[in-house]
């Protein structure tokens, strides 16, 4: 499955009704060809930081989609591209970099973890010279065992 | 003179880049909407290669400005 966020910005010059049903025609598009509509966030009137089309704010929608292939995005796409009223849009397929950034939060966490055990026996070394070098050495077994 | 270590936020923090963050990516950019370079910000190579695709998104969706006078 993959993952994807389609991003578009609608005219300001429509109602608040208007968009909300445009909104809804656009989701159930990608739903009859195929896409799990996860996410379906509005952020509502915006300021551009530039003019768009003369426009200097818009609607912004956010539709997280989940399918197999592309295809109800190059949908969404060519719609977009027909629809006067859409000003822009973007979509970005995001589950690899969701992935990613999860699999560095499981290895930073384990960082930390062999951090904190290294200044516990950091600790017990200091408090029992003599069994030191002995704690060290299991200390690093571990470590190994983890990874 | 010690010269103080730079290191790169982004790493030691939870970020991940997103692009319809503009307040976030905001800091990464000058006054006049350039993005600001690695060797002032501290950025780690990757990080800074993810942080200007995201800055470019979010100037195509009018989030952040592509010149600002």
């Amino acid at each position: 499955m993959r993952r994807y966020e389609v991003v578009f910005v609608l005219a300001p010059t429509m109602t608040d009704e208007e968009v909300d049903q445009l909104v809804e025609s656009y989701s159930t598009v990608a739903q009859e060809v195929g896409a799990e509509v996860v996410q379906v966030d509005k952020w509502g009137k915006r300021r551009l930081a530039f003019p768009v089309q003369k426009h200097n704010e818009g609607y912004y929608t956010v539709l997280t989609l989940e399918e197999d292939a592309a295809k109800s995005v190059a949908e969404l796409e060519r719609r977009f591209k027909v629809n006067d009223s859409v000003i822009r849009f973007l979509s970005v397929r995001i589950d690899q970099e969701l992935k990613r950034a999860e699999r560095f939060e499981t290895k930073r966490e384990r960082r930390k973890a062999r951090k904190l055990k290294a200044r516990v026996a950091a600790a017990a070394e200091e408090s029992s010279v003599g069994a030191s070098e002995s704690a060290e050495e299991s200390g690093e077994s571990d470590d190994a065992g983890q990874e | 003179m010690a010269r103080r270590r730079k290191f790169c936020k982004m790493c030691v923090g939870k970020y991940h880049f997103d692009y319809k963050d503009a307040k976030f990516l905001s800091q990464f950019v000058t006054e006049n909407g350039k993005i600001v370079p690695r060797r002032i910000t501290g950025a780690c190579a990757p990080c800074q290669r993810k942080l200007t695709i995201a800055i470019k998104r979010a100037r195509h969706l009018a989030l952040l400005p592509y010149v600002k006078h």
